[in-house]
């Protein structure tokens, strides 16, 4: 099933709404430059193309940037973090090594696409786009 | 609670009940919903039930058990909102409690039903008193030891008992004070549930 190279961590980014999740994928590659190595799939809304969550599009974006080496899914709130958990605990519908990364979206969505590009492994990808709630803005 | 065995036929007949519930009454959850959610809370459960009635009518699983997670799986996957993983977590691991049992008795029932809410309070990371399905879930588990119809009568008051609660989980709760006064959308779901359940098997006891 996997369609991306085994040497990178891929990334899922889950979001209510296509636009968003497909807009996050581009910010996070274009911010990441010419660096941006690992496999990056947006699953946004529902398949009719509304406002929602969709088992299927997040199932098919996980099997779309899985290479073996893991795949870390970054989710904005809501019912795509509760449908990301529901799949994760049915044990055979995301790839193996597909881990739920608690992270803030958009901030750890380009901190995961740097970090899972230099090579690095699940928990560094994870590790870097949970860092992200550490930065202040005020 | 009678030690009647209730099999893969009851359980056909519990989830096409629900759907039928859910059917009549999509438009006043989704206006329950609109007032403190995203107005679609009906529509959702609407399109979840139908697809899960389609699924048994397709392929009838032959234990009490695989029904319902067979169903769960599919509100999982054609929801599209909170209520799909929350209501496919709560008939997964209810139906995965009960094993694989030709048939079972309404006390097994009621242990694997346990078993689901909690998976439903983990996953919601929720608790009784937060304005959610919870609320009328819990209490309905409770006196399930009594009776189905006691049950269903626990879950209904349980959720009109949300109506002066704030809600502490989903957009709901980023109303604050403002989503006091309104009666929980999922609560009001979760009861269709339990009444579903008491119906089902009243129509059983008068065969």
């Amino acid at each position: 099933m996997s369609g991306a190279d085994s040497s990178y961590v891929g990334i899922v980014l889950v979001s209510h709404s296509g636009p968003v999740a497909e807009s996050v994928a581009r910010l996070a590659v274009g911010l990441a430059g010419g660096g941006a190595k690992a496999p990056v799939a947006a699953a946004g809304g529902t398949p009719d193309g509304g406002l929602g969550t969709s088992a299927e599009l997040i199932t098919e974006a996980a099997r779309k940037v899985d290479g073996g080496a893991g795949v870390a899914v970054l989710v904005d709130l809501g019912s795509a973090v509760l449908t990301v958990k529901a799949l994760l605990a049915e044990g055979d519908e995301l790839p193996e090594g597909t881990r739920l990364v608690d992270a803030p979206f958009v901030e750890g969505a380009v901190a995961a696409v740097v970090t899972a590009s230099t090579g690095a492994g699940l928990d560094a990808v994870a590790a870097a786009a949970g860092e992200a709630y550490s930065y202040r803005k005020e | 609670m009678s030690e009647t065995a209730l099999d893969a036929g009851f359980f056909l007949r519990w989830m096409t009940a629900v759907a039928a519930s859910v059917d009549r009454e999509a438009p006043r959850l989704t206006e329950l919903d609109s007032a403190i959610g995203d107005a679609d809370h009906g529509s959702n459960l609407q399109r979840g039930f139908a697809a899960v009635v389609k699924t048994l009518e397709a392929e009838p699983p032959g234990t009490p058990g695989a029904v319902l997670t067979m169903a769960g799986r599919q509100l999982i996957s054609t929801v599209g909102g909170a209520s799909g993983p929350l209501y496919g977590t709560l008939l997964r691991r209810t139906g995965k409690a009960l094993g694989d049992a030709d048939s079972v008795t309404a006390d097994e029932l009621r242990a694997a039903l346990r078993t689901g809410v909690d998976a439903v309070a983990q996953l919601g990371g929720s608790a009784p008193g937060d304005a959610t399905m919870l609320d009328a879930l819990d209490p309905a588990v409770e006196a399930l030891a009594t009776s189905f119809r006691a049950a269903a009568e626990a879950a209904g008051q349980g959720a009109e008992a949300t109506v002066p609660l704030q809600a502490r989980k989903g957009r709901a709760s980023y109303l604050g004070e403002r989503s006091v006064g309104h009666q929980d959308p999922g609560a009001t779901s979760s009861a269709l549930l339990f009444t579903a359940l008491a119906e089902t098997a009243e129509q059983e006891a008068a065969k």
